[in-house]
């Protein structure tokens, strides 16, 4: 009746898991009787679980994503006070079980369920903003996408509490996750974790695509978008082609797991290698699907806050249309230790390095942003500049890891751990907290206190300093990744320095609360009433904050780059006489109990409770078939309506 | 915060120089003790010299800029509708265009140089080792890697090891590598890069130690539960003091043969040294042919 589920499952036995489980039991059941005491269950459910509105699903998507930043860092923190301890001798206090499941979750959390919300969201807030527009091209499946990112969440997180997650590493190489050797149901959790949320993904990034190719305000040309439009565009290219190869590889090797097929085992004519390769052909695109749209970010910084327009624009759209091509030449480089021959490496780790020509090229161009610049130094430009002193050793190192024979005495060293994280939380992380107290004032009408904001940068540098260069040298000395315990001791003092740095780092992430905290509670005072707060170029800051569900009343005419900038220089518009009504996506529930099903059905897959997987399969479809035969999709907002908020708009600015 | 950048600056300009220094002779890829590790050591500091050169310029530049055109600075020059000159675009595409052209030479001669299938043959060496002495032949070493333990196999001497691996130092050795089960990596940062070993098929790496030392080695690809303590010593020793342990060591009990073979790989992780004084001959072509009994990855499920 229940497959293989059962009390065994609970891991009663795990002080730290079950102390875990309590913590997210108990967490929840407080936010349930919250919102209930607060009768908060309406307002959440027409406002934000049914909505369909880019802003709303953006802004949830951030959310989730800082989260889900919490739940990554105290694996992290728990990996590091680990590795602290247990020299020499000493086991330290997490045993192999429990420390290979932390680090397998710790990867695969803070890529798909922290990196990629984060940029989602952001692109998802921002890009219709920016284009002028009302809304994404599909604002509907835009729920179901967000939906199913959160349905392989929540079901990570529930391994935590009902069985066990991977530990096999976040990328699950076989034979190691094949069932001969991981016969649990960790691999299971993350496959179908992934799968859920993939699929969720690629809907994401064809609806983002489809935004940009076909929806643009009038005027808006392919070369009058602003740059954060044309790293989104890439990205989303690199979503669409890259995100079915790791669904197929998942489903290969699900069909290994639960129907005896020899994809990648070791017998039947099974070849692992086959997998790394596949693996990677998704998992190269993947790391500039997450940069990309930072890259994008920190243009956008860079030439508000500097007050000029971004240096050699058509250089930056050429870099990142480059960028997004090359990036899927260049997946051997991430196993030239398997034996492929000196031809075959020496091609891949040139190929590699000549991304380093593009990616160069932005820096140069960032930099002569901020030449002759006029920079006022608030949080967002703060993370930029942070960014490009610290991408840049990241790029120095990741070029050195293209050249094979450097890389065989690198790989899987902690050198290139320090690497990852150094492009990871120099660029995307960095890129991430710029945008978030960039576009907050935009999507809640205030800005976020300056000066935690600052105070949360610097621990975060510093952290971030402290952390990995500490790995970077015991990459030197021969450690190489994911060990339990080590016998030499004279690693130890690094990583009791880089424990200290993720302490730092800590500091930096409660400064970011505070940040949000004290901001709400002097929203007040903090409020932006003009739209504009950083005195910015591009067409979202032309609107209100937060903008109506429509952004637009009229959409804008746009003649050149800059699209807002030129306005503010043209002098005030001449008032709309009369407002023609417009049509706006109608809230729907379709998305929420969609993914709600995708829960029920990967739970039930990976338990092995078939009737349930069927069932849970059957419900999402039929959910789907309903709103198919929708007949009213959309609301109409009436021309008195548009004028109306628009006199209320006006109403604060004018002078008394 | 100008102050604070000053300092960040002159962390950043002394930690190259840092992590040299404090790298050096505790072991490590930086400590190299062969010709392959060190060609290996002079390739990775001539290609972070090379980038410096530009890394180095860019982040002072982007500190003083960041310093210098500060909005409360009014000596600063303001331009802000500069967004394009035709002499900077030039120079920002080649200069990166530059460097990758020199260092992808480099990455085009290391790689074939330094491809670890490739036999150890004189002339061979770099400016940091000596040149091989003698024409010495080369030493063939099947490595089998088990979990959690590493099988060393001597083919022409007919004997085989447990987790340490001695071989004459000065002579060029000639690892042909597989796995018993899952992936790992066969790796001694002392004297060269590492290959993957993987089950049904054989990978090839060639090393050599420059004198007699002890090396450690280890499993660098993420295995499972033992993973940690996949460990081994590589003792390299002057020939004569290798003959003499190929003396103790061959006809001494036991043999390793098919059963031998199967309790050993169902024996889980073991850091016990021990060696077998008699090898069956094919062995290890019927381990890449998986011919063999292939057990399951023991503690590893629940």
């Amino acid at each position: 009746m229940l497959g293989k589920l059962s009390w065994a499952a609970i891991p009663f036995n795990e002080p730290e898991a079950m102390g875990a489980s309590l913590f997210i039991i108990v967490g929840f059941l407080v936010l349930f009787a919250l919102v209930t005491w607060k009768g908060w269950w309406t307002y959440l459910w027409r406002e934000w679980l049914t909505s369909v509105d880019h802003k709303r699903i953006g802004v949830m998507y951030v959310l989730l994503a800082l989260v889900l930043l919490l739940r990554g860092f105290i694996d992290a923190i728990m990996m590091r006070s680990q590795l602290a301890i247990a020299a020499g001798g000493a086991q330290g206090y997490l045993p192999p079980d429990h420390y290979d499941q932390i680090f397998s979750a710790h990867g695969t959390i803070m890529i798909f369920f922290m990196a990629m919300p984060f940029m989602i969201g952001l692109m998802n807030f921002v890009v219709p903003l920016q284009l002028g527009v009302r809304d994404v091209a599909f604002p509907a499946l835009n729920a179901i996408s967000f939906w199913l990112t959160a349905s392989g969440a929540l079901l990570v997180n529930i391994s935590l509490v009902v069985g066990e997650f991977a530990r096999t590493g976040w990328l699950a190489y076989p034979p190691l996750s094949e069932l001969q050797f991981s016969p649990g149901v960790g691999v299971d959790y993350y496959l179908w974790a992934l799968q859920i949320s993939g699929i969720g993904t690629l809907l994401a990034g064809i609806n983002m695509v489809t935004t940009i190719l076909k929806l643009r305000a009038p005027g808006m040309t392919y070369m009058r978008m602003p740059v954060f439009c044309w790293t989104s565009l890439a990205s989303s290219l690199l979503i669409v082609a890259a995100f079915p190869i790791l669904t197929a590889t998942f489903g290969m090797l699900l069909l290994d797991r639960y129907a005896g097929m020899h994809f990648f085992t070791n017998d039947g004519g099974g070849n692992c290698m086959l997998y790394v390769n596949l693996i990677w052909a998704w998992g190269h695109p993947e790391v500039y699907i997450l940069i990309l749209p930072a890259f994008g970010i920190f243009s956008e910084v860079i030439a508000a806050f500097s007050g000029k327009a971004l240096f050699g624009y058509r250089s930056m759209v050429m870099a990142t249309m480059a960028i997004c091509v090359l990036s899927f030449m260049v997946w051997l480089h991430h196993f030239f230790t398997m034996g492929a021959g000196a031809d075959v490496n020496a091609v891949f780790g040139i190929m590699s390095m000549i991304i380093a020509i593009p990616t160069g090229v932005k820096m140069f161009n960032w930099l002569f942003t901020l030449y002759r610049g006029r920079i006022r130094y608030e949080p967002p430009v703060l993370w930029a500049i942070g960014f490009m002193v610290t991408f840049v050793i990241g790029g120095l190192t990741g070029v050195l890891l293209a050249v094979p024979p450097a890389d065989f005495v690198l790989h899987n060293s902690l050198f290139l751990v320090a690497h990852f994280h150094n492009v990871i939380i120099g660029g995307v992380l960095f890129g991430a907290m710029a945008g978030y107290n960039y576009w907050f004032p935009k999507a809640f009408g205030f800005t976020l206190e300056p000066r935690l904001g600052a105070v949360s940068f610097w621990c975060w540098l510093v952290g971030f300093y402290l952390a990995f260069i500490p790995l970077y040298m015991l990459g030197l000395l021969g450690m190489t990744r994911r060990m339990q315990h080590y016998a030499d001791l004279s690693w130890q003092p690094y990583l009791i320095v880089a424990e200290g740095g993720a302490l730092v780092i800590l500091c930096g992430i409660l400064a970011t609360v505070a940040q949000l905290v004290v901001s709400i509670r002097t929203r007040e005072q903090r409020r932006d009433l003009s739209g504009d707060p950083w005195n910015a170029r591009t067409l979202e800051w032309a609107t209100a904050s937060p903008p109506p569900a429509y952004n637009f009343a009229v959409l804008p005419q746009v003649e050149s780059l800059d699209a807002f900038w030129a306005m503010k220089q043209r002098g005030p518009m001449p008032p709309v006489e009369s407002y023609p009504a417009i049509e706006m996506p109608r809230r729907s529930p379709n998305g929420f109990v969609t993914a709600f099903f995708a829960v029920v059905t990967g739970f039930a897959m990976i338990w092995h409770i078939w009737w349930m997987a069927i069932l849970g399969l059957a419900c999402a479809v039929v959910t789907l078939l309903v709103f198919g035969w929708t007949e009213r999709l959309e609301d109409e907002v009436s021309g008195e309506q548009l004028a109306a908020d628009a006199r209320a708009r006006a109403r604060p600015l004018e002078p008394a | 915060m100008i102050a604070r950048n000053r300092r960040v600056l002159a962390i950043l300009a002394t930690l190259p120089a840092a992590c040299l220094l404090a790298s050096c002779r505790q072991g490590g890829i930086l400590d190299p003790q062969g010709p392959v590790s060190g060609a290996e050591r002079l390739i990775l500091i001539n290609a972070t010299a090379i980038m410096l050169v530009v890394v180095l310029p860019v982040i002072v530049l982007t500190l003083a800029f960041a310093w210098w055109y500060r909005a409360g600075n009014r000596r600063a020059a303001y331009a802000p509708d500069w967004s394009y000159s035709g002499h900077v675009e030039l120079v920002v595409w080649s200069i990166p265009a530059m460097v990758v052209i020199l260092l992808g030479a480099v990455a085009w001669i290391g790689s074939h140089q330094l491809d670890p299938a490739r036999p150890l043959r004189a002339p061979l060496t770099g400016p940091l080792t000596g040149p091989l002495t003698g024409d010495s032949p080369p030493l063939r070493v099947e490595v089998v890697s088990m979990d959690w333990k590493w099988l060393f196999i001597y083919p022409e001497q007919q004997v085989a090891s447990v987790n340490q691996l001695v071989v004459p130092a000065g002579t060029p050795v000639e690892f042909v590598l597989t796995s018993a089960t899952v992936m790992d990596a066969f790796f001694v940062p002392q004297l060269g890069g590492q290959i993957y070993t993987m089950p049904g098929m054989a990978t090839r790496l060639n090393l050599l130690a420059d004198r007699p030392g002890d090396y450690p080695g280890l499993s660098s690809n993420f295995s499972g539960a033992g993973f940690s303590d996949m460990r081994f010593m590589l003792h390299a020793v002057p020939p004569a003091e290798f003959e003499q342990w190929l003396g103790r060591t061959r006809g001494a009990a036991p043999t390793l043969d098919a059963a031998a073979y199967a309790h050993l790989a169902a024996g889980g992780s073991d850091n016990s040294l021990r060696t077998y004084g008699a090898v069956d001959p094919k062995l290890f072509e019927n381990i890449v042919q998986q011919t063999m009994p292939v057990a399951a990855a023991p503690g590893n499920d629940h």
